[in-house]
């Protein structure tokens, strides 16, 4: 009994270990932002700052036109969720409820897709974009999305299969279409997955850096972390702006985080992907 | 026995030709999304980038056909591909093995019936959902020569910490750790996959009287090593394609010792606008990530261990 208590007190010393290493950055992230100009600079550092300097916020945002990344990030955030909901949701569907030649191939691809680095299509998608004259526009960050993703498709298709398919034989007798079954009867069920999908979406498209960095040049079409990421070339010892803006960028999927964490913890568990 | 599984297989077949006679073009508008996209976002560029790169392909003015001369320039005339090539291969070298290793510590210690490991599940997935660009911001800081935390806990037990980010010594380094902050993807599949191993062998060995580490080395590490290796070829994936950090923390510096394969190859494309060199470089990555995964994959069948492969030899043999 002690030996098996000993080691648990171990195993939560670790543990806790482990999570003051995994805070740390953030502490010093959040204390670094609050803090007055001749604070900045100590060392050793102050941890807790002698005055909370809230103003900083307001200050840092309005360095750079960060209302309207804000406005940009969040085009490209809603538009592009809402294009993955049904355009993932109508193939995975398709995969997931009809018999048909080639399924099983095509699966295949829709997963091997995944593995292809970035890096090996970003110069023809560059060039492409730029022939339908929609490089510095939002467009090649959304529109991609309404032709579905491989993670998201794959995922949807896993939680179709685990629904039975009475549902749909009896919709069929009752003279459904493919599509009214979809669109009535499988949409509605699929909606803990599809909220799972947009979560990773919205976090997927709110973090993007490569993407905005590539296809916009134009500073009025930047996203919040493209902004944010060329302020560190614009105000380089303005330490305490640069970390409150980038608290402020990190709240939003930290709070859908909280808020969903178990439904991404539990996605990410059983299928091993991030999106 | 296997008559009867001939008959069936031959009467799910005939329902199938059925169906595809009842309603053949119907599945096929259902993915018919995903086969646009494919074909305009995935495959197009894929082979697109393939032919470009045999060409001499400025952003401004007329592509001349070259032939393989970009391969030859690259593996012949320029130093620092192959310098690229080695960083990142040295990064992948320490990355890979210490994210595993830390991942696949913290899902042991979680694995242990603690209370609040919920708690302690989120607190270790938090790094992995904010950008990478914030990422870079925090640990740029972290990593301050004279005023930053890292240094600073470093001076608390008498090490004179280095300069991070200005030390090509330290340089790589600091990205490793920067990167293993990030990836509670991995902490989380090991969980799952430690889940999923059968409590009876553990109460078997506790019945023997086996210890903690032959427990680890006869049960977990085998039960465990197909999640192993997936998460081997997802880091070594990730390492190669290692940019954003490169491009915010250091800019490929100091002396060009963080200078990735993945930023070159994003460099020749847009800063030097030789589009037809870097979807060269591209494509090469491409084939060495490619025969990697296979190469892991291969080797598999020597040190992954497959339940249901394990069952059907019993019922052989």
């Amino acid at each position: 009994m002690f030996k098996k208590n000993l080691k648990k007190t171990c195993v939560y010393i670790i543990l806790i270990f482990f999570s003051l290493l995994f805070l740390a950055p953030f502490f010093w992230l959040l204390t670094t932002s609050v803090k007055g100009p001749e604070e900045v600079f100590l060392f050793p550092p102050k941890w807790i700052p002698t005055t909370w300097h809230f103003e900083n916020f307001m200050k840092a945002w309005n360095l750079q036109p960060f209302n309207l990344f804000l406005k940009n990030s969040l085009i490209v955030v809603v538009l592009s969720t809402i294009g993955q909901v049904f355009s993932s949701s109508l193939v995975a569907f398709g995969f997931a409820r009809f018999e048909f030649r080639g399924r099983n191939f095509l699966f295949m691809i829709v997963l091997a897709t995944m593995m292809i680095p970035w890096d090996v299509t970003m110069i023809p998608l560059y060039m492409q974009f730029n022939f339908l004259g929609w490089i510095n526009t939002l467009k090649p960050l959304i529109v991609p999305s309404y032709f579905g993703s491989a993670f998201f498709i794959f995922l949807l298709r896993q939680f179709l299969m685990g629904i039975p398919k009475d549902l749909d034989e009896a919709a069929k007798i009752d003279g459904a279409n493919a599509f009214q079954i979809y669109w009535k009867i499988y949409l509605p069920l699929m909606k803990p997955a599809l909220v799972l999908i947009s979560v990773f979406n919205i976090l997927g498209t709110w973090n993007d850096y490569l993407g905005p960095l590539i296809f916009l040049n134009d500073q009025r079409k930047y996203t919040l972390s493209l902004g944010l990421s060329q302020f560190k070339g614009m105000n380089g010892v303005d330490t305490t702006s640069m970390m409150a803006i980038t608290t402020l960028i990190c709240l939003p999927p930290l709070i859908m985080f909280f808020l969903a964490q178990k439904h991404i913890i539990d996605g990410v568990s059983s299928t091993g992907l991030k999106g | 026995m296997d008559i009867s599984l001939d008959i069936k297989k031959r009467k799910r077949k005939k329902i199938s030709i059925f169906k595809i006679k009842r309603d053949t073009l119907v599945p096929y508008l259902f993915i018919m999304p995903w086969i646009l996209g494919f074909f305009f976002f995935t495959l197009g560029p894929l082979l697109f980038s393939l032919v470009i790169s045999f060409f001499d392909w400025p952003i401004i003015g007329n592509p001349t056909f070259i032939g393989l001369a970009n391969y030859k320039e690259m593996f012949f005339e320029d130093p620092q591909f192959w310098k690229s090539l080695g960083i990142t291969a040295k990064f992948a070298g320490i990355f890979v093995p210490l994210n595993i290793s830390v991942a696949l510590i913290l899902a042991l210690l979680l694995n242990n019936n603690v209370k609040g490991s919920g708690i302690f599940k989120t607190l270790f997935y938090m790094p992995s959902v904010i950008s990478g660009v914030a990422l870079a911001m925090i640990w740029g800081w972290v990593y301050s020569d004279e005023y930053g935390i890292l240094n600073y806990f470093l001076s608390t037990i008498g090490i004179q910490g280095p300069n991070w980010l200005g030390d090509p010594n330290w340089a790589t380094f600091a990205m490793v750790f920067a990167s293993v902050w990030g990836q509670g993807t991995m902490m989380l599949i090991f969980l799952a996959g430690l889940k999923n191993i059968p409590k009876e062998l553990y109460e078997a060995a506790d019945i023997d009287g086996a210890n903690v580490v032959s427990k680890f080395m006869y049960i977990t590490l085998p039960m465990l090593s197909p999640t192993i290796l997936f998460n081997v070829i997802t880091s070594i994936i990730g390492a190669f394609q290692q940019l954003s950090l490169a491009l915010l923390l250091t800019g490929g510096g100091p002396v060009g010792s963080t200078y990735f394969y993945a930023m070159y190859v994003y460099d020749n494309a847009f800063k030097y606008f030789k589009m037809g060199y870097s979807a060269a470089n591209a494509w090469f990555m491409f084939l060495i990530i490619l025969s990697l995964t296979l190469l892991v994959f291969k080797s598999s069948s020597m040190w992954v261990f497959y339940e249901s492969e394990a069952t059907i030899k019993k019922k052989k043999g």
